[in-house]
């Protein structure tokens, strides 16, 4: 089977769309999905259906994404859509974030699975508040790759000036974060132009296309090799009369490599054991390494529970209960100095107390604000916890998975934050 | 080739969903994978093996029957249940009208489809079902697109699209208050190609329905459906031979049939690869209205 083999070689990026209200985000999508011939013939009559009886002068593509009825209503984007296209070297699953101020908590879900992320500003406005806010979330969360696409280049006549002022003004801001790759392209997601296929109108741009530079940026592992992290998920006991004393500990791993014989240490008992089978529906496997789902089972038994972690004693994770964090805050209730909320990181679940609030970010400046610490919807600040037990935890920098974490209202049970641990 | 630390694209998607599932069943009480016999659930059963084996499903089955179905799917489905070993509840559309509690459609094409949502929402109660696992995927439908791998239910089992949790990393937020339940869905990145290409991977039997044989069906306004008792003839009507297959499994009174000559698995991947049309065209649920995926989920439907 030809096509199943091809598909298996492809690899996988994910990326995030983002930018400001009206920048064209949605229309970069469409035109993507259009030109790549995603878009399938029932939506495309579907769209222009809507598009005529709103009485508009060419298809809106952003319909596509715009998938619920208030979007459309109000031709903005409110939540994460997400959208799946191929092309024969990559799959690539693409999450449309809203740019409207109001749902940066939604652009942050989208970002935090994400390995690139294209920026869109529009010419005539350049970079704006909304640019740098989506930038610094982006390099805050480790996205390695950010696109700045300027967009709307038939409205400044393809003025190669102009993209060179906006590329010189992004540059400045980005000198402060730590990214590791920016490209920069001139586009008309309109039109299509440098989107699939090269613009005739900006002969001066000598660069690749937006779909070349998404199916050919290197993507070096996300996921770390090198420290061996599984927090257990759940406790396997069948209590079958087949696998009456089997006793397996479910979970991902989350970091390094695992392999049968392998000796080991769970936290928080630090008993140490040897692995002595990986196991899995289709058979033992040799060595787990991520983002494998696997039950591991140990030579000794030990107690060992949801939210524990299996490690190698010579390479341990932190652990503490006081943790300095960056948090993105996502509700309209403010951030409380003093008071508990509940933590979910890994698979372990506790409480915790905001101890302190160090700083809060001016996204523009990227400057520290320590005269005002009252931390509201959509703020990024650097906080301490104090939790209740101790956490296992690395740098997120270092492996996002077991470095970070969301704060939880313990009255409404509503997601209240996301947490980079630093 | 030398080996690297590299999972295939499907092991990745695996990998996910199965991880899902666990979370679900550590962080709930009362889980129910809902079962309809099609493609993705057999897909969602085989995975909720692999994620507890060697234990069987820690969950049963729930098929929310509108006695609609096409036979091929309720046959296997018993098949399915029997080899797997698992527990199914079936609860019956029928039943919800007898009680009052929905109401058929009225018209030559009364569809079952919008009462399910009453059949379902009656059985999470009985049974007091706290998360109930779906098959559905983001990227069959717009309104699908938007929803979360944990999907908030309030206590009358609606969904706010507008204001979902926000859902960051692979850490999900299945806390609740009493009455409230969550739909958690682990095939949410997977496509039509996926599943098709998984299915072969695994070697997963499906219905017979998904292969092309003979069938007599009628086209209405494009839409092919397959003779039945629950179809009634419209006026200048009839029904006509064909080779056709289906690509998706639902009512046999508002689920289209495609022309396709695909007999095996390795046929189909290459149709649907090359497929123009989405899967939920042939859907005459879905063609009711641009939102009308997003108005029955908001009632709390799959």
């Amino acid at each position: 089977m030809e096509i199943k083999e091809q598909k298996r070689e492809a690899d996988l990026l994910r990326f995030i769309t983002c930018g400001s209200v009206d920048d064209g985000k949605s229309t970069l999508i469409g035109r993507l999905l259009y030109d790549t011939k995603t878009i399938f013939e029932d939506q495309l009559q579907n769209i222009e259906r809507t598009s005529q009886q709103r009485g508009e002068e060419y298809v809106n593509l952003a319909l596509l994404t715009d998938g619920l009825r208030a979007e459309r209503e109000q031709g903005i984007t409110i939540d994460v859509a997400y959208r799946y296209f191929a092309t024969p070297t990559r799959k690539f699953i693409m999450a449309d974030t809203p740019g409207h101020i109001q749902y940066t908590r939604n652009m942050v879900t989208g970002a935090s699975t994400a390995n690139l992320a294209i920026v869109l500003v529009d010419a005539r406005k350049g970079v704006i508040e909304q640019t740098c806010r989506h930038t610094f979330i982006a390099s805050l969360l480790k996205i390695d790759h950010i696109i700045l696409c300027v967009n709307k280049m038939d409205l400044v006549g393809f003025s190669e000036e102009v993209f060179n002022k906006i590329k010189a003004d992004f540059e400045t801001f980005i000198s402060r974060l730590d990214i590791a790759d920016v490209s920069y392209i001139p586009v008309s997601a309109l039109q299509g132009d440098n989107i699939v296929n090269r613009s005739e109108s900006m002969p001066w741009y000598e660069g690749p296309t937006l779909l070349y530079t998404l199916e050919n940026v290197h993507l070096g592992s996300d996921l770390n090799l090198v420290d061996a992290r599984f927090p257990v998920q759940y406790v396997s006991r069948p209590q079958t009369t087949e696998y009456h004393d089997f006793r397996g500990y479910a979970g991902r791993v989350e970091g390094g490599v695992f392999k049968p014989g392998d000796e080991v240490m769970v936290l928080p008992s630090g008993f140490t054991s040897k692995i002595s089978a990986i196991e899995t529906f289709d058979g033992p496997v040799a060595e787990a390494f991520p983002p494998m789902s696997v039950t591991i089972t140990l030579n000794d038994e030990i107690d060992i529970s949801r939210g524990d972690m299996i490690v190698k004693p010579n390479n341990q994770p932190q652990t503490s209960q006081d943790i300095e964090l960056m948090i993105c805050w996502m509700h309209e209730k403010p951030l409380v100095k003093g008071k508990k909320y509940i933590i979910r990181h890994t698979t372990r679940e506790a409480k915790c107390l905001v101890k302190d609030i160090r700083y809060k970010m001016n996204i523009n400046t990227l400057h520290k604000i320590e005269d005002d610490l009252n931390i509201g919807l959509n703020d990024i600040a650097r906080i301490v916890i104090r939790s209740t037990v101790p956490l296992f935890f690395d740098d997120y920098r270092r492996n996002a998975a077991t470095g970070s974490l969301i704060l939880i209202d313990e009255f409404t049970n509503e997601t209240l934050a996301a947490g980079i641990i630093l | 080739m030398s080996y690297s630390y590299k999972l295939s694209y499907l092991k990745q998607l695996e990998a996910e969903s199965i991880y899902i599932m666990r979370e679900a069943v550590a962080q709930f009480e009362k889980p129910v994978l809902l079962f309809s016999g099609g493609k993705d659930s057999i897909v969602m059963a085989h995975l909720a093996r692999k994620a507890f084996w060697p234990a069987k499903l820690p969950f049963p089955m729930l098929h929310v029957d509108t006695g609609h179905n096409f036979p091929e799917t309720i046959e296997f489905r018993d098949y399915l249940v029997n080899k797997i070993g698992a527990r199914l509840i079936v609860r019956t559309v029928q039943d919800s009208i007898d009680q009052g509690l929905a109401e058929e459609e009225k018209g030559p094409n009364p569809s079952r489809n919008g009462l399910q949502t009453v059949t379902l929402l009656s059985a999470i109660e009985e049974f007091k079902f706290d998360v109930a696992f779906g098959g559905a995927r983001r990227d069959e439908e717009k309104a699908r697109a938007k929803e979360r791998f944990f999907s908030h239910r309030d206590e009358f089992s609606q969904w706010d699209p507008k204001n979902q949790r926000p859902e960051l990393w692979h850490l999900y937020n299945g806390r609740k208050n009493p009455g409230e339940h969550f739909r958690v869905f682990p095939l949410s990145n997977w496509t039509e190609l996926d599943i098709w290409q998984y299915i072969a991977e695994e070697e997963l039997e499906l219905p017979s329905i998904y292969f092309s044989h003979q069938r007599e069906i009628v086209n209405r306004q494009g839409v092919l459906l397959a003779k039945s008792e629950f179809i009634t003839l419209l006026k200048g009507e009839q029904y006509e031979e064909k080779t056709i297959r289906f690509r998706t499994v639902g009512d046999m009174s508002c689920t289209g049939a495609v022309e396709s000559p695909a007999s095996n698995l390795e046929d189909i991947i290459a149709e649907v690869a090359a497929a123009r049309v989405t899967e939920r065209a042939a859907r005459a649920d879905d063609q009711r209205s641009e939102a009308a995926m997003e108005d029955r989920k908001k009632q709390g439907y799959f």
